[in-house]
């Protein structure tokens, strides 16, 4: 592999945003993310190929890091921010359609809820994954599930849920796209949810951790 | 500022002056799968053994959440208040979302309760205030509103304010306003727990009240999570928190060790007669 991606792929696994980072020290004064993506765009890396090569495998491996508790959510954040240096470089290729995506992801914690941690991190890693996301924020409403779902056909979605006492929302926000969208793929997590408690309120998908999440999305790339 | 709480004979008086007062947060069925499986059957004996364990540890109040997907809780949060007021002498924290179950809790509730809690958005202090003035119940005034969560600390105070001055013209005492001024995890934002700290200062000086925290969401996200817990709990309690919602099987020996600390034990009495308690 190019040494610019191994590079990049690296600074991405360690959170070395860019070349002010002060993290990991042994790359101090170094470039970062954000440096190593343009780099690599100006050596005529095709952006697809910094996308398969260093983001989404870097990203793999901090969420399969964090699912073994090798890392905490600060450095998985950190990761997050190199990888988004990294991104925005790639940006304008997404946006005039030389570079794929593989899908569209819509994300939200659902009403009455403003736990975001745990979403954010999920949008992340998917993001990380290579597909765009859709970031709907906290304390969602169905209404506002369903117009997204509406204005990204194809979609696949996912609903956080933090509180017992909210996750009765998931069931009624699941209940209502599942009425009108029958075909659509909902992922959902959060610490009181359960694989059991999916499947009752009829969702398609449940994981502990992220990168279960990016896993299971695999099958619906385009 | 004195806030009362009481049992059924029990009075608990939360002083802005100290000493810390421990409101028990583990009737509550995040992570206590146990919980919810014994409630559905109507069988209390989990609740209440959660109760004396807390209780045993030194907590002054007990908080009630039985919130889970199916319940209704508008008839299960007043059964368990109900049971828990029969077996222990203890006032309560009435922790719900719904309105309704709240109402219905405190109709059959003894003492004088605490609820959990009331925001400033427009639709929480209209549905919750007047319930509370009815039934003569104090609350957690949250520092949120219909903005959501905000990180300045001086937004914050002026939520704070908002909810007392709404409460006293509804008709409560301002001192049944206690205020929670919201601790974020700090893995995510890393001056998450010093926004809240000043906030605690600001509500401290300014208005003087009460103030309570859920203070284990600080440490999400992070290992040794006690750790974290403990060196945020002495710093808050410094700046002006008197009754943490905390497990006090976990914390009571570090709050009654920052009481001392801050001279408010003399000859480390209440210190030595918890560990005493402990042995």
């Amino acid at each position: 592999m190019n040494e610019i991606l191994k590079e990049l792929a690296y600074c991405v696994e360690s959170g070395k945003i860019d070349k002010a980072s002060p993290y990991p020290p042994a790359l101090k004064g170094k470039n970062g993310a954000d440096e190593l993506a343009k780099e690599a765009l100006d050596n005529g890396i095709k952006p697809d190929q910094i996308l398969e090569h260093a983001l989404i495998p870097a990203m793999a491996v901090v969420g399969d890091r964090f699912s073994k508790k090798e890392i905490y959510v600060p450095q998985m954040l950190m990761s997050a921010k190199a990888m988004n240096s990294a991104m925005k470089h790639l940006k304008p290729f997404f946006q005039s359609g030389e570079t794929k995506r593989k899908g569209k992801f819509i994300v939200g914690t659902v009403a009455g809820d403003l736990h975001d941690i745990g979403k954010n991190l999920v949008a992340m890693m998917i993001e990380g994954g290579g597909w765009e996301v859709i970031d709907l924020g906290v304390d969602v409403g169905t209404e506002k599930f369903l117009k997204a779902v509406e204005e990204n056909p194809g979609a696949v979605i996912g609903l956080s849920a933090l509180l017992t006492t909210t996750m009765e929302n998931m069931k009624k926000t699941v209940a209502a796209l599942k009425a009108k969208h029958s075909e659509l793929k909902i992922l959902v997590g959060g610490a009181p949810v359960t694989q059991e408690y999916c499947d009752k309120i009829g969702a398609d998908f449940f994981s502990p951790d992220p990168q279960g999440a990016v896993d299971y999305l695999k099958q619906f790339a385009g | 500022m004195k806030t009362f709480l009481k049992g059924k004979n029990t009075e608990v008086i939360i002083n802005t002056e100290g000493p810390v007062i421990i409101i028990g947060e583990s009737i509550n069925p995040t992570r206590r799968k146990r919980l919810v499986t014994t409630l559905q059957e109507n069988d209390f004996t989990y609740v209440f053994e959660l109760a004396e364990n807390q209780i045993r540890a030194g907590a002054d109040v007990l908080d009630v959440n039985v919130g889970f997907p199916g319940v209704d809780d508008v008839r299960l949060l007043p059964d368990v208040v109900v049971a828990i007021g029969e077996k222990f002498d203890i006032p309560l924290c009435l922790d719900s979302p719904n309105p309704k179950a709240i109402e219905a809790a405190l109709k059959v509730s003894a003492g004088k309760c605490l609820i959990n809690s009331v925001n400033g958005k427009e639709e929480s202090m209209t549905a919750l205030l007047p319930v509370a003035r009815d039934f003569g119940a104090a609350i957690i005034g949250l520092c949120m509103d219909d903005e959501g969560i905000t990180n300045d600390p001086e937004k914050r105070l002026a939520i704070a304010e908002k909810i007392i001055e709404r409460a006293v013209r509804t008709g409560l005492r301002a001192e049944d306003v206690i205020i929670d001024p919201l601790a974020m995890a700090v893995s995510a934002e890393p001056q998450a727990c010093i926004i809240a700290a000043e906030t605690i200062r600001l509500i401290h000086q300014k208005l003087g009240h009460n103030i309570t925290m859920g203070a284990s969401n600080i440490s999400f996200g992070l290992p040794n999570r006690e750790d974290i817990n403990s060196a945020f709990m002495a710093i808050a309690i410094m700046n002006g928190l008197t009754c943490p919602i905390a497990n006090p099987e976990k914390i009571a020996g570090l709050v009654h060790a920052t009481d001392l600390v801050l001279g408010r034990d003399d000859y480390a009495i209440r210190f030595i007669e918890h560990y005493q308690s402990t042995l």
